[in-house]
């Protein structure tokens, strides 16, 4: 059957609808661009009471919130996981890499963490200060005026602390800390570890007369119903669309190709309809490519054509090359003085209120680059898991452990909120030998060549998480509590997760001014094909010890500011 | 209540607790018929989701003597008291039934547990678990309850009861009835300013004032955010 054209010539495609293509789709909107949006996933909008999981109980749910049908428990709002039906990915010579895709319009901003960290000036420029990896081709000075205004479009709390790498910002006030947190202040102050209030891009107060401010459900992760946290639906495309902008969005919609002309000039998009399975094409005078680093890749990789025979970009050879994910690796403790302690709705926003950014002198350490840390605990809503093994801790106070009965009740009651845990984040170095790349022999259920990932960590990234078990156990002591669980030794890489567990992969399209080194240039435009442009986090040179989501957003207006006033030059 | 009555209110529950399931069948004729439900409850499945929870109503794991027992054994775990509800009262039973299908490695641990038991209750007393007197019910549990007090040869009878003490407790307290016993104050709205001082104040802490000045104003949250061009907030 042949492909169905769209007679309709879009100024400009955006492929995905997350952070980078949410962003794209609201500035070229604005711009009076003629837009095509197109999501592998179905509509979504956290107003929906169809959809909502926000302030559901645990009791709505038959299993209880379970994680055996969608990997962040059953409120989750990610739309697809770690493993997607009819979606596969391969993984060469016995690495690890675990890849987390969300198919829904919003894509993974419905349900992630909204820690908002800016890059610090040190984070652009990672080789000159360590020469390992390379630098990127801009500054943080070029990004600064652009992350100002993420953070007044979007609105993110904080506090301005006037630290060397972490920039301050046009913060919205912090909320208080916790009690647990109050704890964790105590034991960081004793380890002489910093601790600020955390940066989440959740309205605390009013940013404009459309999105509600916080209720303090503590449930960002469903994705809010009055929009008081950040979602590229309900704060960028519902917005473009409702200001008139031309925005076509294309829904269950998968692109498999770029299609480009005789010249190497890209004219539009091939995509998979997943209702009618049919093939569909769409013409546009400009590409951009927000499908998430990996996707876009793998979009590129598969968009093969004369000009372009190793795929569209590729003529360096590093399309899914120098794929990085930040490190991670957690601890939980126990905490006496939390025992018995009076119950208060402790839900608040949906993450935690304080953090420690990167405190570390790297040239005191064996390892390079840094990690935050972030806090959790509290008097959560009981869900599945709740009571397992909760009277082990018994043995750390001298009592029975288990039994049955009343004296079990009370020991649900005395430890309920007892716990507190650390998750550090940190830096990985990016490298060549760390890549995704077009699988020979599998396809998906669309027909679509898949990704076969090659990843392993290096020795930095495990002396980091060793470091992080140390820096956890400080804090822990400071706080009196008791570690739990025993430290993860080097066999066990120290408790680093899988890469691409942290959900930040990056670098798989990196920028840079040598064509040779890198696959687009510091507009995150390709340096091959000059009307195709990317706006996930495949450009990052380097990932931070930070969050990638507000330099995604930041890097994508800029480089949609770039595309505008080019259109205008008529130079694309 | 007759047996079948028993097994309908341990599977169905009462359609108080929200995980409400609706057209039981109207003709349960014979005891191995178990009702089941109709619509899987509205919590913001997708369609996918939805046929998956249907399927999984629909299909039985547990038989008749299974149920019983797992009900004994919630009761013992979070027993019926003056002050307290019983775990089977909050429908812990069919929460089981529905996680061992739902989660599949519960299965065979659980049924198998569920034999070991018996097992072990014909080896002292000549008769299954729940023809038991309470007295023997209770000496046969704390063989299994307190893992650093079991004999090695009782070790799998641990691993078992310690499996259905974890579900009890998820079951019951992650419910309506045992989050109030817990006394959960959360999942609803509300402007939240911090820990209550006298909370603070009993675990020797309070606020520093250079901290709380960064914290949010709650009487101004309504208040547009306006910012100098240092980034101060000024509304």
């Amino acid at each position: 059957m042949q492909i169905k054209e769209s007679p309709e010539t879009f100024d400009v495609i955006i492929v995905g609808s997350g952070a980078g293509g949410g962003m794209a789709t609201k500035i070229l909107s604005e711009a009076g661009l003629n837009i095509a949006v197109i999501e592998a996933g179905p509509f979504f909008d956290p107003a929906n009471p169809e959809t909502r999981t926000q302030l559901k109980w645990s009791y709505e749910s038959p299993r209880r919130g379970a994680s055996s049908t969608r990997d962040f428990g059953d409120f989750d709002a990610a739309y697809g996981g770690w493993n997607i039906e009819g979606e596969p990915y391969t993984k060469k010579n016995g690495t690890k890499f675990d890849w987390f895709r969300s198919r829904m319009l919003g894509g993974r901003t419905n349900h992630w963490g909204r820690i908002s960290l800016r890059f610090g000036p040190l984070d652009f420029k990672r080789k000159s200060l360590d020469g390992l990896g390379d630098d990127w081709p801009i500054s943080y000075d070029d990004v600064k005026p652009y992350y100002d205004k993420v953070d007044k479009l979007i609105g993110v709390f904080g506090s301005n602390e006037n630290l060397p790498n972490d920039p301050d910002g046009f913060f919205l006030p912090a909320p208080k800390p916790r009690l647990h947190e109050m704890y964790y202040i105590k034991g960081a102050k004793k380890a002489n570890v910093p601790v600020y209030p955390s940066r989440l891009s959740i309205l605390t107060k009013a940013i404009n007369n459309e999105r509600g401010v916080c209720f303090y459900c503590s449930q960002c992760s469903r994705s809010c119903s009055v929009y008081a946290d950040f979602s590229s639906g309900s704060c960028l495309i519902f917005p473009a669309q409702k200001s008139g902008g031309q925005i076509k969005l294309y829904t269950d919609s998968m692109v498999r190709e770029v299609v480009t002309d005789d010249s190497g000039k890209a004219t539009g998009v091939i995509f998979i309809n997943k209702l009618d399975r049919k093939e569909y094409k769409l013409n546009a005078k400009v590409i951009v490519l927000a499908a998430s680093a990996c996707s876009t890749a793998r979009i590129l990789l598969n968009s093969k054509s004369k000009i372009h025979k190793d795929g569209l970009g590729n003529s360096s050879g590093l399309v899914g090359k120098y794929l990085h994910d930040s490190t991670g690796s957690d601890r939980v403790a126990f905490v006496p003085d939390l025992m018995n302690r009076e119950i208060y709705n402790e839900d608040g926003v949906g993450g935690a209120h304080i953090y420690t950014p990167w405190w570390g002198n790297n040239k005191k350490l064996d390892f390079a680059r840094g990690y935050h840390i972030e806090i959790w605990g509290g008097l959560g809503m009981p869900s599945y898991g709740f009571g397992f093994n909760t009277n082990e801790l018994n043995k750390f106070i001298g009592e029975h452990v288990s039994g049955y009965g009343d004296a079990l009740r009370d020991d649900i009651k005395k430890f309920y909120g007892a716990i507190i845990g650390m998750s550090g984040r940190g830096e990985s170095i990016p490298v060549e030998s760390n890549y995704c790349e077009i699988d020979p022999d599998v396809v998906d259920e669309w027909g679509i060549p898949v990704l076969r990932f090659h990843y392993k960590w290096g020795k930095h990234e495990k002396l980091q998480a060793k470091h992080m078990h140390n820096t956890f156990e400080d804090i822990i002591d400071g706080m009196g509590g008791h570690v739990l669980g025993d430290k993860p030794t080097e066999d066990q890489e120290y408790g680093l997760h899988a890469p691409g567990r942290i959900i930040h992969e990056v670098g798989t399209t990196r920028m840079g001014n040598n064509p040779k080194k890198s696959v687009t240039n510091a507009h995150q435009q390709l340096h091959d094909v000059d009307n195709v442009f990317i706006v996930d986090a495949g450009p990052f040179v380097s990932q931070a010890d930070k969050n990638p989501t507000w330099t995604i957003l930041a890097l994508s207006w800029r480089t949609c500011d770039y595309i505008i006033s080019e259109l205008k030059k008529q130079n694309i | 209540m007759n047996r079948r009555d028993t097994l309908k209110s341990l599977i169905l529950g009462s359609v108080a607790t929200g995980f409400a399931l609706h057209g039981c069948s109207p003709k349960a004729s014979t005891s191995n018929e178990l009702p089941v439900s109709n619509d899987a409850p509205l919590y913001g499945r997708t369609e996918s989701e939805k046929l998956r929870d249907k399927k999984l109503f629909e299909a039985t794991f547990f038989n008749e003597h299974e149920l019983l027992t797992i009900a004994v054994l919630c009761d013992i775990i979070l027993p019926k008291s003056t002050a307290f509800n019983a775990a089977t009262d909050a429908n812990t039973v069919a929460f089981i039934e529905f996680i061992a299908k739902d989660i599949e490695a519960h299965q065979i641990p659980l049924r198998g547990g569920l034999m070991w038991l018996d097992s072990f209750s014909n080896k002292l007393y000549n008769k299954e678990f729940i023809a038991c007197s309470k007295e023997e019910q209770f000496y046969i549990c704390d063989q299994i309850a307190y893992p650093e007090k079991t004999e090695p040869e009782l070790i799998q009878g641990e691993a078992f009861f310690t499996r259905m003490r974890n579900l009890t407790l998820t079951g019951f307290y992650s419910s309506k009835m045992g989050m109030e016993e817990l006394g959960y104050k959360g999942n609803t709205p509300n402007v939240w300013d911090g820990v209550p001082d006298h909370i603070l104040k009993k675990h020797g802490f309070e606020y520093e004032k250079a901290w709380l000045a960064k914290c949010v104003d709650q009487s101004k949250r309504g208040d547009i955010a306006q910012w100098d061009e240092n980034g101060n907030l000024i509304s």
